[in-house]
């Protein structure tokens, strides 16, 4: 099982996600599909946090670290833009390079799908596929979002296994 | 928003540095990626202007070893700190896990602080998160100074919540990882109480 639980303190706002190896699975089988459909480098998600969630392609030479939370810093500075305008997002951001170019989209306003790619794809191409395979995403990750929101309030103790931590097991960390 | 990735057995928290404009909250992660071995950090990324004033954020991921079989994996970011850059501010703070608030002791700074301090509280506010919530350290910098405020006086006008509190002089290291080892501490025992 791969989980991913983001929570917060009581009275902090809280936004659960659990990513089952299933969801994984399906999320990594879409971006596969894109990455070959629109003829792309990488293809790869993120949440809105900078966490990477699943990619797909040629990672290597990339740092997917600095990748992942330098593209949610980006999407956060635009969100901040459309707010003034008034307008609720830019849903998609777009950025060309010499070669390489970056095509990112918010896919059901939680997570962020971002596409490389060069000169062996076109900009329409990518746009075409990446819109076609957003609204399978967000489908899905709705389903991930309202399940783990279900079995956010049903269980107890989702961080049990860290209710033991030491004063010694963080001064381990530091030796 | 800590995200804890099982299959790969890891944790993954952000802690944010936060404070007046030239209080030192650069030096402080530049200080650790100083000293933090390669194996252990990713690249330090600082969005900064050209005189080196932070515009949007720097970023630091480190690695700090295994607790319980997890990896414990942290990104430290720092918030821009001049006034008008409220914003960009606003968007660095979002999903923190811990805060280390940094505070410049001279004298001169002490209303910079105040402000910086309403600030923090304001947009965690704004983000749904409360103060009195989340895992919060305060470090006071620049004790070498001859203008640097006595720590009595300090912590009676910045130490809101009974935080861990630690001097520190970040362009020569000291106090500074102490100060992330206590943040980290809060943040994981936080874990605790969820």
């Amino acid at each position: 099982m791969w989980d991913i639980a983001r929570g917060g303190s009581a009275g902090m706002a809280v936004s659960d996600l659990v990513l089952h190896e299933a969801d994984h699975r399906r999320l990594t089988a879409i971006l596969d599909g894109l990455r070959q459909d629109a003829n792309a480098k990488v293809t790869f998600l993120i949440d809105k946090n900078g966490q990477q969630l699943a990619a797909t392609g040629h990672l290597d030479g990339l740092d997917p670290t600095s990748l992942a939370a330098l593209t949610a810093g980006n999407v956060a500075a635009t969100d901040g833009l459309a707010k003034l305008l008034g307008e609720t997002e830019f849903a998609t951001l777009f950025h060309e390079g010499e070669h390489d170019h970056l095509h990112i989209n918010v896919v059901s306003g939680t997570a962020i799908l971002v596409v490389i790619f060069d000169e062996r794809s076109s900009l329409g191409l990518v746009r075409l596929r990446v819109k076609k395979c957003s609204i399978e995403l967000g489908s899905i990750l709705e389903e991930i979002v309202a399940r783990s929101r279900a079995q956010r309030t049903s269980t107890v103790g989702s961080y049990a296994q860290f209710a033991e931590i030491t004063d010694d097991d963080i001064d381990a960390l530091f030796n | 928003m800590t995200f804890i990735n099982y299959a790969a057995r890891e944790i993954n928290c952000k802690i944010v540095y936060y404070g007046p404009g030239l209080c030192g909250k650069t030096t402080n992660i530049q200080f650790i990626y100083d000293k933090t071995g390669t194996a252990a950090k990713g690249k330090l990324i600082s969005l900064a202007t050209e005189s080196e004033r932070t515009l949007f954020f720097d970023f630091l991921p480190i690695e700090l070893g295994t607790i319980r079989g997890f990896r414990t994996r942290f990104h430290l970011y720092t918030v821009p700190g001049q006034v008008f850059y409220d914003a960009s501010r606003k968007l660095i703070l979002k999903g923190a896990d811990g805060i280390v608030f940094v505070a410049d002791s001279q004298e001169a700074r002490m209303d910079a602080n105040l402000e910086s301090i309403r600030n923090l509280k304001e947009n965690l506010r704004e983000h749904g998160v409360a103060f009195d919530k989340v895992p919060y350290v305060l470090q006071i910098n620049k004790r070498d100074l001859a203008t640097a405020v006595p720590r009595p006086a300090i912590e009676k006008a910045l130490r809101l919540k009974n935080e861990p509190v630690f001097e520190a002089v970040a362009s020569r290291g000291t106090g500074v990882f102490e100060t992330l080892k206590a943040v980290v501490k809060t943040v994981l025992m936080d874990l605790n109480t969820r």
